[in-house]
């Protein structure tokens, strides 16, 4: 099992650092940091999670600009310790509320302590955040979190949406507020990162939605939750039509209906009424988790399409125009929209016409890479906007100028937008009594994975 | 030497004055609540003076503190070194001076609070603590401080013992002397009320790891493990796992397993039960270098029927680690029989919808070794897992992606078949990184067969463009290798010469390379593609491998491309510049090649690249050009024939992993192993590799010396193999022992064919291979996937294809080599016919018909040849024959040109022989419908 667990800086910092086993050399972190800095192989490839030196393996995630980080000397399971070191990162954030580079170092004793108890002699013990609670005596110092960029899928709802206090999310499972009250609430978080690639002729080759159902409870008692899904839902349609013997439910099954290919479920989560009623019972532990994730193939509509039109405009000159449609509702709003666009390689400047009256639009060419990146800061849905980019290039002909440009790729952010459909149609708190009434929030966000206009 | 600097200056100011500060901060507060006016700056530096002369009023220091609960004590002092010193960490930054005075003041400061009962000296003491241990985060040796942090922690603040014991584990093993004065007050914790200090201690004792004092230990472990409380049960029992690496012999001599294996069963807390499961099989796999017979009779029992079920039972009452151990336990165990399996499936099926990859993957390990004797359930798992792992690979970080994913990959390299239909999964994303790319690629490679490949290559072909260079290589590797796998590549070799024109060096160097070896593979082609890598300019290839490649091209098609001899003597002329040994071999090999096929535009070149690779300094380059120097000195005719004669199409390269390790790596499903596609022995050190379960090599020989080249082996042995998951590996043994002695080419004669009855002619005939792209594969090495492919393929034909006649064969017959030889030789012919097959023409491989033929239950004994001419064996036997009779055996010539066969049958039946005819004729005719 690990030898030993530490947390590194980007720069390469030890800011946690605990050994299990003691058959692992103490430079171990330094020997990591510059295998991964310096990763060999062709044109600046990145490390990949997993490699070995001198018969130490050295495993580690990336989580919030930190490197977690495990050492072994034999050979386990690496998914198990992929899984736990996102864990601790996981539990770490629970209790420090905001997980970055500062908060862990003014609260690695309180690190220390968890560390202690979810890992003994390098095998992972109980990683529950709420179980860890009675072993942790440390108050955590909280950082202010309006002053750091906040990371994370949750940062996403801060900005533009009035709904949700913005501390909520940030909030440590061991803190009370000033006023030494726990504020009574719970978040249901429909996060759906979707992947779509777009041909040359604007026909969508593949897409699929990637969703994650995550739940962090603030509730004292912890009661029983019953979240009720949409009740057309359907789970476990194989996992593409190719097959001709495949019963394709997406024809002829009505509009609307949620076809999932695939989803799996969090411990917690008792499946006896998913069948007939399609809610799932669960007695949510303390901090954030997954209740479920899924995963759909089923069509959809992509929210936005991309009209790239790329042509020469005699010696020396091309253009490359863009249209961005934003196909949603007019009431929601996509933020932070990034176009980027790679230029052909002669290209050597570039000038950028936006449309009259355009805000909160920015644009860049990257000189080195010979990308450009087109920034909407917000989209509002149903809108056209355009960007005509005049390109000078040192080739006097560029015959294939097509080819070289592109593809395009794109993210993005919407937040209270779900491609999938797929709706939380209640959140009922199983309690007796009237007088609880605790605050619950559902919120929806659609992300952009993988969007890829080809060229 | 910014950060030098910085660190400079940071250490400047003395950490003297830091404290002081504290103590100033800790004074402000105080004052304010305890209304203290008289506390004035100079009395508060006194603090650090010993506590008797300390002038802070106690009662007003009592008063405060009890107003706030120790065990939630929220820091009110903001510690200056937390928020400010340590964004930068004093370790890289301070010079030698500083920290040593740095660390006398703490000694110091720790001295004078150890004696302190004073009230709030407790929180002092915490600043100091974080301080050490901050210090100790970031690899400051502040060992030194040992005893005066042991004689602080008589305390009973929970959050100081914790620091103390964290510092204590940490530094014990080196100062063995200083550690037994914790054993003091660590038993004595041992035995508080809390069963949280309990089992603090007890963890803390147990890992010290100073060998001298384990005497201490052993009594509070034993107790520990009878604790009422699970906590200190759970630590106690990882704790015997401490004793037994610290002392092995006292941890038996105790006990302690044996009251492990109690605890195993019976305790209600599971994770006292996992812990217990962890330490056993840790000492028991220990043991088996002591005392081997009874570590393995306790091994044994650990996988006996009722440990396994009683685990099995409550596997939800544990955390989703210790499931994931118990479940690498289950995956060891051999249930009785299929009906066992079947339940431990059942209650474990719901396993495979678990959040946590971990977890999932052991189930699918368990899943799959249980059915590994169940070919159709096996195939089924498959099935089942699929979903599962698509949903995780999708859902979690880049980092559990990797992970789950290199487990899909190794799955889909065994049965590429069963994820042929799921391959727009395995298209990279944009946002992946390269190493998931990377696996998704070769996925691709794998799944491809007719009904995708185009669409397959059609995506590769998009990546090829990709700004991400090394996926851009990947991709066009990847092209290529689908164009080697498939019959029909036409419409690949297009692509490929697409690619040339796209005009960037390392897309052009890498199309270059599978250009040679798909002429390798398929050198009728050579038109098509000639004409494309004429039109490359030699000064754009720069890469080794490329340029090789080229030359190679330049030197065999000579003939269709007239500047060929021109191109080559730019090459020889910057002979010097050429730092590649690889180029300059090739390039000896090239022009020599040249000057047969056109000697009076290339003797010039001939006689300088000789001496010029005389000359060199390279051992291989000199020898080769001595080599081929002195071959020709004995005539040209000599020289040809050793150096360039005509060669046989390669029909499969060399797989560059033997089917041993892919075997070796399926066994170790869900480890490091699947990650670095090795097994564990090539990358664990072997002292702590533990023991390794040797899986004896059964390596089926049927086999003999009789085999000889042009066979293709592997088929001898698919008769053999009727089990899906008897393993490649046992293929590959014999593969490798029958292609032993054999060489990749022969003369361009069929006298290979003949080789059943005169084996000794073609070895004799064959030359060794002077140039090393012709592969010295033995053709024979034919990838073991593709078997494997077959053998799942055989569900899905239609064994009961309709007989034109009366006669049935049996499924799986099987006759050795040797047999048939035996049988050829003795048997008349019972009748030749001449046929004509329309559907053979598109044939450039022996496998297509192989497949037909065996899908129809007409087995293969040998095959060979090169487009157009193929000649095969084939044996068949009637059903409900007896084991050695019945037979039918059958010469197959087959020429695609002219898209006609010659049939010879004999049969041990002869009566049965036209019946067979017909039948064989028959399932011929239908080859490719």
């Amino acid at each position: 099992m690990i030898s030993q667990f530490f947390v590194l800086s980007l720069r390469g910092d030890n800011i946690v650092f605990r050994d299990y086993r003691g058959d692992v050399s103490k430079s171990s972190a330094e020997i990591f940091f510059r295998k991964v800095k310096f990763w060999k192989g062709e044109e600046g490839e990145e490390a990949p999670p997993v490699f070995n030196v001198d018969g130490v393996n050295y495993l580690h995630v990336k989580h919030s600009g930190l490197l977690f980080v495990a050492t072994t000397r034999v050979n386990p399971s690496p998914a198990l310790v992929l899984e736990l070191l996102q864990r601790i990162a996981r539990v770490a954030k629970d209790y420090l509320g905001v997980l970055n580079e500062d908060s862990l170092r003014k609260n690695f004793v309180l690190v220390y302590e968890l560390l202690d108890e979810m890992i003994d002699f390098g095998y992972p013990q109980t990683t529950s955040t709420e179980g860890l609670k009675s072993f942790v005596f440390n108050e955590p110092v909280v950082v202010d979190a309006a002053r750091i960029p906040s990371l994370g899928p949750a940062a996403m709802f801060i900005p533009g949406s009035k709904r949700v206090p913005g501390t909520a999310v940030t909030k440590s499972v061991v803190a009370s507020d000033a006023s030494g009250n726990k504020r009574e609430e719970v978040f249901v978080d429909i996060i759906e990162k979707i992947s779509v690639t777009f041909n040359a002729s604007g026909y969508v080759l593949t897409s699929e939605i990637d969703g994650t159902i995550q739940m962090k409870s603030y509730l004292t008692g912890n009661p029983e939750i019953k979240v009720g899904l949409s009740d057309d839902l359907a789970v476990g349609v194989r996992s593409n039509n190719n097959n001709t013997f495949a019963p394709d439910y997406s024809v002829g099954s009505g509009v609307g209906l949620v076809v999932l290919d695939d989803c799996n479920f969090h411990e917690s989560v008792r499946l006896d009424d998913f069948e007939t009623e399609r809610a799932l019972t669960l007695v949510p532990p303390d901090g954030e988790f997954p209740i479920m994730n899924y995963r759909m193939t089923q069509e959809f509509k992509p929210p936005f399409k991309v009209y790239p039109v790329i042509e020469e405009k005699g010696p020396f000159k091309a253009e490359i125009r863009l249209t961005v449609r934003a196909d949603f509702a007019s009431n929601i709003t996509a933020n932070m929209v990034v176009l980027r666009v790679p230029m052909p390689k002669t290209t050597t400047r570039v000038s950028f016409v936006l449309e009259e009256g355009a805000v909160g639009q920015t644009t860049d060419f990257k000189e080195s890479t010979k990308v450009m990146e087109w920034c909407c800061r917000k989209i509002v849905g149903g809108s056209d906007h355009v960007l005509v980019a005049k390109l000078t290039l040192s080739q006097e002909k560029n015959l294939n100028i097509k080819k070289e440009a592109g593809p395009i790729s794109m993210t993005f952010t919407i937040p209270m937008y779900n491609a999938s459909k797929l709706q939380v149609k209640y959140l009922q708190i199983v309690k007796k009594t009237k007088s609880y009434n605790p605050h619950r929030w559902v919120r929806y966000v659609t992300l952009a994975n993988s969007y890829v206009i080809r060229t | 030497m910014e950060k030098v600097w910085r660190g400079r200056w940071r250490g400047g100011r003395s950490e003297r004055v830091k404290a002081f500060a504290l103590i100033a901060k800790v004074s402000k507060s105080l004052r304010a609540r305890s209304r203290a006016p008289s506390l004035c700056r100079h009395g508060l530096l006194k603090l650090t003076s010993p506590p008797r002369t300390c002038p802070l009023p106690a009662a007003a220091l009592t008063a405060f503190v009890s107003s706030l609960n120790i065990y939630r004590f929220r820091s009110c002092f903001p510690a200056p070194f937390n928020s400010s010193s340590l964004r930068t960490p004093p370790a890289l930054t301070m010079n030698a001076d500083n920290r040593k005075g740095e660390l006398v003041d703490l000694k110091s400061q720790l001295r004078q609070l150890a004696g302190s009962r004073q009230p709030g000296v407790e929180d002092i003491k915490r600043e100091l603590y974080k301080k050490v241990i901050s210090y100790m985060t970031i690899g400051i040796d502040v060992s030194s401080l040992f005893s005066e942090m042991v004689m602080c922690s008589a305390t009973s603040d929970l959050v100081l013992k914790k620091m103390c014991y964290l510092y204590v584990g940490n530094y014990a093993r080196g100062h063995p002397e200083l550690a037994l004065l914790t054993i003091n007050f660590l038993q004595k914790d041992c035995h508080d009320d809390d069963p949280m200090i309990r089992g603090l201690a007890l963890r803390s004792l147990c890992s010290l790891r100073v060998k001298n004092l384990v005497e201490y230990l052993v009594g509070p472990l034993r107790s520990g493990l009878k604790d009422g409380n699970g906590y200190v049960r759970t630590v106690a029992a990882m704790g015997v796992l401490k004793l037994y690496h610290i002392a092995p012999s006292q941890c038996t001599d105790n006990e302690f397993p044996a009251m492990l294996r109690a605890l195993l069963l019976n305790d209600p807390d599971a994770q006292v039960v996992a812990n217990c499961l962890c330490a056993l099989q840790e000492i028991y796999a220990a043991e088996v270098n002591i005392s081997p017979e009874t570590a393995l009779r306790d091994r044994e029992h650990l996988l006996s029927k009722p440990v396994i079920y009683s685990l099995l039972n409550r596997i939800k009452d544990f955390t989703e680690w210790a499931q994931c151990l118990v479940l690498d336990m289950v995956s060891k165990y051999i249930p009785s029989d299929s009906d066992e399996s079947f339940d431990m499936m059942n209650i474990l099926e719901d396993r495979l919808q678990h959040t946590n990859s971990a977890v999932v993957l052991a189930t699918i390990k368990v899943f799959l070794h249980l059915t590994i004797s169940m070919a159709d359930v096996h195939q089924q798992v498959y099935e089942r897992i699929k979903a599962p792992l698509l949903t995780l690979v999708n859902s979690g970080s880049a980092e559990q992606t990797y992970a789950v994913l290199s487990h899909l990959h190794l799955l889909v390299l065994r049965a590429p078949a069963l994820f042929s239909n799921d391959y727009k999964h395995f298209y990279c994303r944009y946002s992946d990184p390269t190493y998931v790319k990377k696996l998704k690629l070769e996925m691709l490679t794998a799944v491809a067969n007719e009904s995708n490949t185009y669409e397959i290559v059609t995506e590769l072909s998009e990546y090829a463009a990709n700004v991400d260079v090394a996926i851009a290589r990947e991709s066009i590797r990847a092209v290529g290798k689908i164009a080697l796998q498939q019959y029909d590549v036409n419409a690949i070799v297009d692509r490929l010469l697409q690619f040339l024109e796209m005009e960037k060096d390392y897309v052009t160097a890498e199309t270059l390379v599978l250009v040679k070896d798909l002429l390798r593979k398929y050198p009728q082609w050579s038109h098509d593609c000639i004409a494309v890598v004429g039109s490359v300019s030699s000064k754009a290839v720069t890469e080794p491998k490329a340029k090789a490649a080229l030359i190679w091209m330049l030197g065999e098609y000579a003939y269709d491309m007239p500047d060929a001899p021109y191109i080559l003597e730019g090459f020889v002329q910057n002979w010097t510049e050429e730092n590649s040994a690889e180029v300059r071999l090739e390039l000896l090999t090239a022009i020599t090649k040249i000057f047969f096929k056109r000697p009076p535009e290339s003797i010039k070149m001939l006689g300088a690249a000789l001496s010029a690779g005389l000359a060199d300094a390279h051992q291989d380059v000199h020898d080769r050009a001595l080599l081929y120097y002195r071959l020709l000195q004995q005539g040209v005719e000599v020289a040809e024939r050793v150096v360039n004669p005509a060669k046989q199409a390669v029909s499969v390269f060399a797989d560059t992993q033997s089917s041993e390790i892919k075997d070796r790596i399926f066994d170790e499903f869900n480890s490091l192993s699947v990650v670095y596609q090795q097994p564990s022995y090539m990358f664990l050190d072997k002292e702590v590799r533990g023991p390794i379960e040797l899986v004896e090599d059964t390596g089926l020989l049927p086999m003999g010396p009789t085999t000889t080249d042009d066979v293709l082996p592997s088929q001898l042995v698919d008769a053999n193999d009727n089990d899906l998951l008897l393993g490649p590996s046992d293929k590959e043994d014999s593969i490798v022992a029958a292609s032993n002695g054999s060489h990749a080419y022969n003369g361009p004669d069929l006298s290979g064919f003949d080789s059943l009855s005169a084996p000794q002619r073609s070895q004799s005939a064959a030359f060794p291979t002077p140039t090393p792209q012709v592969a010295t594969t033995p053709a024979a090495t034919s990838t073991s996937l593709l078997d494997f492919d077959d053998l799942l393929g055989l569900n899905t034909y239609d064994v009961s294809t309709p007989a034109p006649s009366s006669l049935k064969l049996k499924a799986k017959p099987s006759l050795d080599p040797q047999a048939f030889q035996r049988k050829w030789g003795q048997l008349a012919v019972a009748s030749t016919v001449d046929h004509t097959l329309a559907n053979v023409a598109a044939l450039s491989t022996p496998q297509p018909l192989i497949r037909h033929m065996q899908a129809n239950l007409v087995e293969v004994m040998a095959s060979g040849g090169k487009a157009p001419t193929f000649k095969f064996f084939f044996y068949a036997q009637a059903a409900d024959s007896p084991p050695t009779s019945g037979f039918f055996l059958v010469e197959l010539i087959v020429n695609t040109s002219t898209a006609s066969s010659q049939v010879k049958i004999k049969a041990d039946d002869a009566s049965l022989a036209p019946h067979f005819q017909e039948l064989f004729l028959a399932t011929l005719g239908s080859f490719g419908f």
